[in-house]
């Protein structure tokens, strides 16, 4: 008899193991769409750098079977299938990987193509901290790491950390940072904007200009900061341009630059912000002392 | 060999050409050469066959052929050898089109139904049609080449600066654009073949039907009229035409520059015929050549693939180089 109640036992928890495996899940995206899948997905493919980073961190990369071909972090994805990019996906390469869902940015090409193929897409486009976050829990929910929670205020946590650790500045730093080639400034309303508020910094561009203006290098120049940060293959030519060699922060070696693997770090709102706002804070506190 | 005969055979190799092409074209792709037919049983493989390259491979076939239709057409109306669709103002103005009509829908553009793809192609048509009547404005009629080729430059470059204008607006439609401007089949299904097949039917039945005013035209404005020939009423229609096959095109695949240009150049090296003749083989002739350019942009760098408006930009401009040297003279022909 007592045989009977353990076999029974084992099969009623083998069955609700079985019930929690296949529940059926649901995540909305950033267009609105709801998007429903029988059971967690097992095989995802990914056309976005910070979403796939966000599945990484969820600790569901080995159901990553292909990224797109900018997506580098963890070392682990880089053997993966690539998929082309956000402009060109390749349609035929996604559809042979069998993935259970593709995760695509909301400005991707081809997500109408894929979803009439009968694939799922989920379109999730995070800009901002907030939305880096609400990413990374709907992501939790639609693959099941209930985890999601903590992942994210170890995330949370990293920052604040940063900020504590910094040497106090008074009057706050002002500071230019410009996130990409061609001179794009990283404005207040972008993610490094918020991280640059966070780490008690004041952004020398102005909020009106939106998230990653262009500024008339004269516009800096004016607005003399006291800490630039530029990438390492721009700043070479820093001194070269109109009026810069003059600058306060240029002549005095106020200058950090990043190599590429950190760029990535810095304009990928993702679960790598902590190290984004360690690598801001370290540039402070090198370079940042009046 | 007769003219006509020429014709024949030509047309007959450009339908062998497109047939092999389609052959090729379910075979070809990310996993290089492999005929679906061993793994019908696979309802993946079956998918990526019949529902991704198939139609893909129709849609290069007809782009092309839209665009070399309405390079004969522009190069007869004109009387023009370097008329082209992208040299009229007609692409760009199709390009305008969709620019605005994406920001008309809110940058929501990825997100296109078949009805919204049908709203892209008349935005398109609407705006290469635009272009065209610009160009035709600045040049004040057809009579004079330099002028009409100038005005054609000028309206581009104008339509184009437009077109940067609206897109910077909105990064979304930016995004949207910019892999538009690329050219690509990639990301065309059978909705896009079934617009364009129609736009095909269309266009070619106005062209053929106005075959005769095109040979006419040829022997110069004051000839076409003293034969009696619809000048005014026949020429708005082959405007019309000229603007649908390209608003077609550009819609669905984005910008594929010089097959509309070298199609019917080619034809008229292999098979010189009259107008009605001319317009069926420069669109069979440039379905043949975009075809056979998206297979090699597939298979190039396999898995990855290559844009190919890019490809025949490539190869489209080293043809038209060619031939300025070979002539010394470039139009010096005609």
């Amino acid at each position: 008899m007592r045989a009977v109640w353990r076999a029974l036992g084992v099969a009623a928890v083998a069955l609700w193991a079985a019930a929690a495996q296949a529940a059926p899940v649901a995540i909305t995206d950033d267009r609105g769409v709801t998007v429903r899948l029988a059971a967690p997905p097992q095989r995802i493919v990914s056309l976005l750098p910070s979403l796939t980073e966000t599945v990484c961190a969820l600790g569901r990369c080995d159901r990553l079977v292909g990224v797109d071909r900018y997506s580098n972090h963890p070392a682990s994805v880089r053997g993966l299938p690539t998929v082309g990019g956000g402009l060109d996906p390749q349609i035929e390469t996604i559809v042979a990987l069998r993935p259970d869902v593709v995760l695509a940015a909301v400005s991707a090409r081809g997500i109408e193509r894929l979803e009439s193929l009968g694939l799922r897409v989920v379109a999730l486009e995070p800009r901002t901290t907030a939305q880096a976050r609400a990413a990374m829990l709907s992501l939790g929910g639609l693959l099941d790491a209930p985890q999601a929670d903590r992942v994210w205020q170890a995330v949370e946590d990293g920052v604040a950390a940063a900020a504590a650790a910094q040497p106090s500045h008074a009057p706050p730093l002002r500071v230019y940072v410009e996130a990409s080639a061609g001179g794009f400034a990283a404005g207040p309303s972008s993610f490094i904007g918020e991280l640059m508020r966070r780490l008690g910094w004041v952004n020398v561009v102005d909020a009106a200009l939106g998230p990653f203006p262009r500024l008339n290098p004269e516009a800096v120049v004016r607005a003399d900061p006291d800490l630039i940060l530029i990438a390492e293959r721009d700043a070479a030519g820093l001194a070269q341009r109109p009026g810069w060699a003059g600058m306060r922060a240029v002549r005095e070696g106020r200058v950090c630059t990043f190599t590429p693997a950190q760029g990535d770090i810095l304009v990928r709102p993702g679960p790598r912000m902590a190290e984004a706002a360690a690598l801001m804070a370290r540039c402070a506190a090198v370079r940042g002392a009046r | 060999m007769r003219a006509g005969s020429r014709a024949a055979v030509l047309a007959v190799a450009l339908v062998g050409l497109a047939l092999l092409g389609a052959w090729l074209g379910v075979g070809v792709g990310s996993t290089g050469w492999a005929w679906p037919g061993a793994a019908a049983a696979d309802a993946v493989a079956a998918q990526i066959a019949w529902d991704i390259r198939l139609p893909r491979t129709a849609v290069a076939w007809l782009a092309g052929a839209l665009l070399g239709l309405a390079g004969a057409v522009a190069q007869g109306l004109f009387r023009n050898p370097l008329a082209d669709p992208f040299l009229l103002g007609s692409a760009s103005g199709a390009a305008l089109g969709v620019a605005l009509a994406l920001v008309g829908a809110g940058g929501a553009s990825m997100a296109l139904d078949g009805w919204s793809r049908l709203g892209l192609t008349g935005a398109a048509f609407a705006g290469a049609l635009a272009g065209v009547g610009l160009t035709l404005a600045l040049a004040r009629g057809v009579q004079h080449t330099l002028r009409l080729l100038l005005a054609g430059v000028i309206v581009g470059v104008v339509l184009g600066a437009a077109r940067e204008l609206v897109t910077l607006a909105d990064p979304a439609v930016l995004q949207a654009m910019q892999g538009f401007m690329l050219g690509s089949t990639a990301l065309a299904g059978w909705p896009a073949v079934a617009v364009m097949a129609a736009a095909l039917g269309l266009s070619a039945l106005t062209a053929l039907g106005l075959g005769r005013v095109l040979d006419g035209l040829a022997l110069g404005e004051a000839t076409a009229r003293s034969l009696g020939l619809p000048l005014g009423a026949a020429r708005l229609a082959l405007v019309g035409a000229l603007a649908l096959a390209t608003g077609a095109a550009v819609a669905q695949t984005g910008l594929i520059a010089f097959v509309g240009l070298a199609a019917p150049h080619l034809v008229r090296a292999i098979a010189p015929a009259r107008h009605t003749a001319l317009v069926l083989l420069s669109a069979l002739m440039g379905g043949a050549l975009l075809l056979a350019a998206d297979l090699a942009a597939r298979a190039l760098i396999a898995p990855q693939e290559l844009p190919v408006g890019v490809l025949t930009a490539l190869l489209g401009g080293g043809y038209l180089l060619w031939l300025m040297h070979r002539r010394g003279v470039l139009g010096g022909g005609s």
